[in-house]
Parts: structure tokens; sequence; C-alpha cells
């Protein structure tokens, strides 16, 4: 039992209140070897390929959505290199059931939900039906403005609960975000109504050109979740092992009743914030380079080559295959002609109003006259 | 039939269309335990639970976001914000994602949110109670404004926002909570949205108005017409979307306007009426289209209020000016 719950379920202490831990959780140590208690679905290694398939397929997505922007063919784009293990180890502990409330850099636990390279091409080269998600149909699409998304998440959660259904709601964000009012409100409501919400912060070390010091005082991001009074924990968000053990217990847990979550998940942001920022104006090249020796995909490879059960054969054939369906994805995105103008106004009410239906037409005139 | 006040109007709707869909749920600060700072929740909780009927923590943005995440996931949630003055921190909420989920996801997540809050002035409250913000939201493509001024309005526009399947802010009045009563049948018709109303039907000039200012607006009304003026009283109800319609009918005829609101001048929403009124409606106008509102002042506290707000002898001072021009 957390020492966060312990403290406040609606008594007040009058006591001095003990002094909390945050749980750090690290199995698989950078060079692959195993430093932790390997959970069930671990033990034979053949049950992690999976998540190893997960991420790079995360990061080949990543790769390519960067090189489409380069040649002018995507818009802005934030990319996830080194994170992949976060992404990829929570969608693995979430159910279809559950809902997902992304920040925009999540695209790798996007991609574990069912959302497929092609929508998230959509949607990053400018087209609204890229969040019009085709398998995962309850899950939010990404949050653009930092932070003031958890509430949404808070809200999924209640509905849940009220309607008694084993379902949990999960939340991205980034560490510059713990910084934001809508955090705290939004943990704080989790807390005193005991909602069934996992909140995981992916901590890459940099909000833009912002290092994690500067965010908060705080030794760790994890104990926020003591002033809202429940579980806060660490887990090494690179080890994605320890990811899918640290977020399968958490949203098990939330879908029994037994509460929320905070996870704060340590990785490093490789790449520049988005394809048009340049990250070596703010921090030093010797710091990227370190943090490439505990990146997330090569710790698993080497478990999984150790296991015995992965070789170059699995590997180049992986690459292929996940190239082969970006290729695919981006081809499709490319060849996928942009909406009429007439589409801004398409989803703006269920029913149109009458008073913006003249400008409907308007821009369609407008359009039609400028062709 | 009994009479209802303005605020057991709200109550009325409230009770009426939780019994009729389980999917609404109140919630907000205070609106279980003691019914509301004005009561208008009164008894919910003691009807329908807790489930329901629930109190938050005093967090004005989690309160419209938890509304968001319960109206993506298919409820009809209708939150409370106390006062007007108090809903700026949850401004990001409505305007960044409640208006905008159903077009960021092309209508696979809506969001059927009903946010109620009470404003006005002239009840002697501290600072912030007493915005009128309609102007701002007005601004915000995909959230519908309404601010009824009468029991019946209050019963049917709210009916109506709970049943709409995008987001609604209904702005109350709350110096109006108490002083009006009428007979509103609890037959749960709701009154569209997105509808000015004619209060009043004269030729010789049109009074623009809604919410708070239309009961001093009709009271003017009467006193001209004991002068022999007759003027059309048009309560606009429905700040967004707006309907013209009826205005631009009546200035037709009447060819004089004069806009009244309580809030500031200045990018008030007299002006969009006005800028409307003079790109739809400029043939007809025999005099300058008029706004009697709050000055592009800070709403003073309690002593000062009443110079603040419009009142009816200056809107009568107003109606009689456009009368001069020949």
């Amino acid at each position: 039992m957390s020492p966060g719950r312990s403290v406040y379920r609606g008594e007040v202490s009058m006591a001095t209140v003990a002094p909390f831990d945050i749980p750090y959780t690290r199995i698989i140590a950078p060079d692959g070897s195993v430093d932790g208690d390997l959970p069930d679905f671990a033990r034979d290694p053949a049950g992690v390929i999976p998540l190893y398939r997960a991420m790079v397929r995360t990061r080949t997505f990543d790769a390519r959505a960067i090189a489409l922007h380069r040649t002018g063919r995507l818009g802005t784009y934030p990319s996830g290199l080194g994170q992949e293990a976060v992404g990829a180890g929570l969608a693995y502990a979430m159910q279809d059931v559950d809902v997902l409330v992304p920040a925009y850099r999540d695209t790798g636990a996007q991609l574990g939900r069912g959302v497929t390279p092609f929508e998230l091409l959509m949607y990053w080269g400018g087209d609204e039906r890229g969040s019009d998600y085709s398998v995962p149909r309850r899950d939010f699409p990404v949050s653009i403005t930092v932070g003031e998304h958890p509430p949404h998440a808070a809200g999924v959660a209640l509905a849940m609960q009220i309607r008694r259904e084993p379902r949990v709601a999960v939340c991205t964000l980034g560490d510059g975000a713990t910084s934001k009012g809508a955090f705290y409100e939004a943990i704080n409501v989790a807390g005193s109504m005991w909602l069934p919400l996992v909140v995981v912060i992916v901590n890459n070390q940099w909000a833009i050109s912002a290092p994690r010091a500067i965010q908060s005082g705080a030794p760790t991001l994890a104990q926020k979740a003591v002033a809202a009074g429940f579980p806060g924990e660490q887990v090494d968000g690179n080890d994605v092992i320890a990811v899918a053990d640290v977020c399968a217990r958490a949203v098990e847990r939330a879908r029994t009743g037994e509460g929320p979550t905070l996870i704060e998940a340590i990785t490093y942001r490789l790449g520049d914030h988005t394809t048009v920022d340049d990250a070596r104006r703010y921090r030093e090249d010797a710091e990227v380079s370190k943090a490439w020796g505990n990146e997330p995909l090569g710790r698993i490879r080497a478990f999984l080559v150790a296991g015995g059960v992965w070789s170059k054969e699995d590997e180049e054939g992986l690459l292929a295959e996940c190239a082969a369906e970006i290729d695919r994805a981006a081809e499709e995105y490319l060849a996928t002609p942009g909406m009429p103008v007439e589409a801004m106004f398409d989803h703006l009410y269920e029913e149109l109003p009458p008073a913006v239906e003249a400008q409907r037409r308007q821009a369609i005139r407008e359009t039609a006259a400028d062709a | 039939m009994p009479e209802v006040t303005f605020v057991q109007a709200v109550t009325q709707a409230l009770m009426y269309e939780m019994g009729a869909d389980e999917r609404v749920v109140v919630l907000g600060e205070d609106v279980a335990a003691t019914g509301g700072v004005f009561r208008a929740t009164e008894g919910l909780v003691e009807r329908y639970g807790p489930d329901r009927v629930i109190d938050t923590p005093i967090s004005e943005t989690v309160i419209a976001g938890l509304g968001i995440g319960l109206a993506a996931e298919g409820m009809r949630p209708v939150v409370e914000i106390q006062f007007t003055g108090f809903i700026y921190p949850a401004l990001d909420q409505l305007l960044n994602h409640a208006s905008r989920l159903r077009n960021r996801t092309r209508g696979r997540l809506t969001c059927p949110m009903v946010l109620r809050a009470a404003g006005g002035g002239l009840i002697k409250s501290p600072e912030h109670h007493s915005d009128t913000p309609e102007a701002l939201l007005a601004t915000i493509p995909g959230l519908k404004v309404v601010v009824p001024s009468t029991p019946a309005q209050a019963y049917g526009l709210l009916l109506a926002a709970i049943r709409d399947p995008d987001p609604v802010v209904v702005l109350e009045t709350s110096r109006l909570y108490r002083s009006l009563r009428e007979d509103v049948p609890d037959d749960g018709v709701a009154l569209p949205i997105g509808m000015s109303f004619v209060r009043r039907e004269g030729t010789d000039l049109t009074l623009v108005t809604w919410g708070g200012m239309v009961p001093e607006v009709l009271a003017v009304a009467d006193e001209l017409a004991a002068d022999g003026i007759e003027a059309t009283v048009i309560d606009v109800a429905s700040i967004s979307p707006l309907d013209m319609d009826p205005i631009l009918e009546s200035v037709g005829r009447t060819g004089r306007c004069v806009i009244v609101h309580e809030a500031a001048r200045q990018g008030g929403f007299g002006a969009e009426i006005a800028a409307r009124l003079a790109d739809e409606g400029l043939t007809s106008l025999a005099a300058p289209v008029t706004r009697l509102t709050g000055y592009d002042a800070i709403y003073p506290l309690a002593r000062l209020e009443g110079r603040y707000v419009p009142d009816r002898r200056r809107i009568a001072a107003a109606a009689r000016k456009v009368l001069e021009y020949a």
C-alpha cells in the first residue's frame, strides 16, 4: 500500500504525517541484463517480442515522419525518438475498452492503441480526418495545448465510475505539463473522487529548451501524487518490460476500484522538440550522446538475443516489415486529396446554424472563384 | 398552476431532464449538499443521488474539463460555475477543447455539455461576481451561448441546452433569480436555441437586448407607450448562434434601433448586432444605430454599480434620442 493513500481518505490527520516513498522500478539494465523481478509475461523472452516490435515500428514511423517533413510533405512533427518504450509498454498494459487521452508526442502509445500510421500522417500532415481513429474510437485526439487535457481524462474516468464500468482512463503528458494548474486540478479531483485514472508523466527531461530542473524543485515528479492522495511511482521509461509491468499494475488497480496512480516514466528526448526546433541551441551534444547509450531498443534487443529468441534475420525481417508498412501508409497519405473548403463547417456543430450556413456558401463560392 | 421564480425554473428543468434522461449528471461546487449557492440545484441529490449530483473541489478548470470527458463518453453533464467572473480558469477548456472536439475528430467524439454560470450586477456582491461575458464567449466557434431573461426561458432554454448535441453555455442573471416569477408548465418542452424572441411589437423604434436588461427595456417600452411611442422589443436570448431575422425585419419597419446591454461597450455583443445592421439593413436606417451599455470601465463595487448598469432613465433617453432624427 502506498504511503500516499494512507494519509487522506476522508480523514484529516492531526498527527505528523509520515515521510513518503516513491518506488522506482527497473527490470532490464541498459546492457540488456536482468536487473529485477521479471513479470510473468517476460519470463519467456519470446513474450517480450511484441513489445520490441512495437518499439521498432514506432521508431520507423518517427524517422519517416521527420523525412517527410524535411522534404516538405508533412507539417511540424514532434519526434518521440528515444521514448518508444513508454508508449509500447503503456499500450500493452491497456485494454481495448480503456481510453487514452494523449499528448502530442505519444505516437508510440497511439500506434499501440491501434491508431494507424496513415491516420497519424494525415493528422501531422494537416488533415483533421487523421484524428478520426478507426480502431480506438473512444481515444482522445492528441492534446496540443500542454497539460490542459488531464481534466478530460478525469471526466472520462468519472463517466466510467458512474456507470460502474470496468474500464480505465489513461492520460499521458510530458514533464513540462506537470507544471500546469490543470494537471494539479485533475490529479486532485482524481484523488478526491478515487477515479479509475492512470496518469503517466513521460519525463523526457526537456520541455522545448527548459530542462526538467526548471519545471519543479521536487526531486521526483511522481511525488506530486502524494498531495493528491494516491500512489506515485517512478519507472525506468527506457525499460519497456518495467513500463509494461508498472502500467499494467496501475491500470488493473484502477479497473478494480483501487484508485488512481501517477507514474513518472523517466526517459530522454533524443530528438529536437519538433521538426522546427534545434536542440543544439540549448543542450550539449555530450549529454545526447550519453543518452543514446541508454536508449530503449538496444537493451531489449540484447535481452531477446541473450534469451535466444531473436536473430539477425529476425531483426532484418522486422525492419523490412516496418519500413514496408510505413511506406504504404506514406503513399496512401500522399495520395489522399485534401478536404473541400466546406469541411471546416461540416463538424462545427451537429447541425450547422443558419447564421453560419451563409459563410459556408461564401467559402465554397470564394474557393471556386479562386480556382 | 403555481408560479415559479427564475431559479426555481432552472431547478425544474434540471429535475425534469434528469428524470427523462439518465445520462444527465450535474456537477460543480456546492451543487449537492447545499443545492447550489443560489439553490438552483436544490433537491436534486435527494432525488437522483450522489452518482448524478456531484460536489467537486473548487477547481473551475477541472469542473469544465470533467464535463468534456463525461460528454465525450456519452453522458450529458450540466456543470455549474458559481459566478461568471469565475469561468475564466475554465475558458481554455471551453475555447480550446469543448468547442473543438467534434471538429477535431470529424464527429467521432462530441461534447454535449452545458456550463451554467450566474452573472450580472446590482446584487451588491464583491468583485468578479457581476460579469456579463457573453461577447467573449460569442467569439468561440463550435460553442453556443444562451442568456435567458424569464423563468420560461430559463426552463426552456436549459432543456434545449442539455439536449443539444454540442456544448452550450447558459448565462443566468442572478438578480432575476428571485425577482421574476411566472407560470412555467413543467412539460419538458424546450425553447429553440438560435432564436430571438419578439417580446413587444411597435413601429416607432426597435429596442434590442437580452438577459438581465430585458425587464428594464420592457419597462421603458411601457413608459414610452404612455407617450404614444410604440417600441418593438427584441430579446436576443441566443447570443450564439444569433438570429438576426426579427431584428432586421423590425428595423426595416422602424428605421431606428437602440441596443442595450450590461457589459462594456467596446467589443461588446452590441457591436456585432450594429455591424450586422450596417451590413444588411443600412438602407432602412433613419437614425444611427445606438448602443447603450455598461461603460468601458471596470465594473464598480456596490456603491457605484447602479451608475454602471444602464437604468431605465438612460435607456429611455437613448430611445428618445434616436427618435429625434427626422
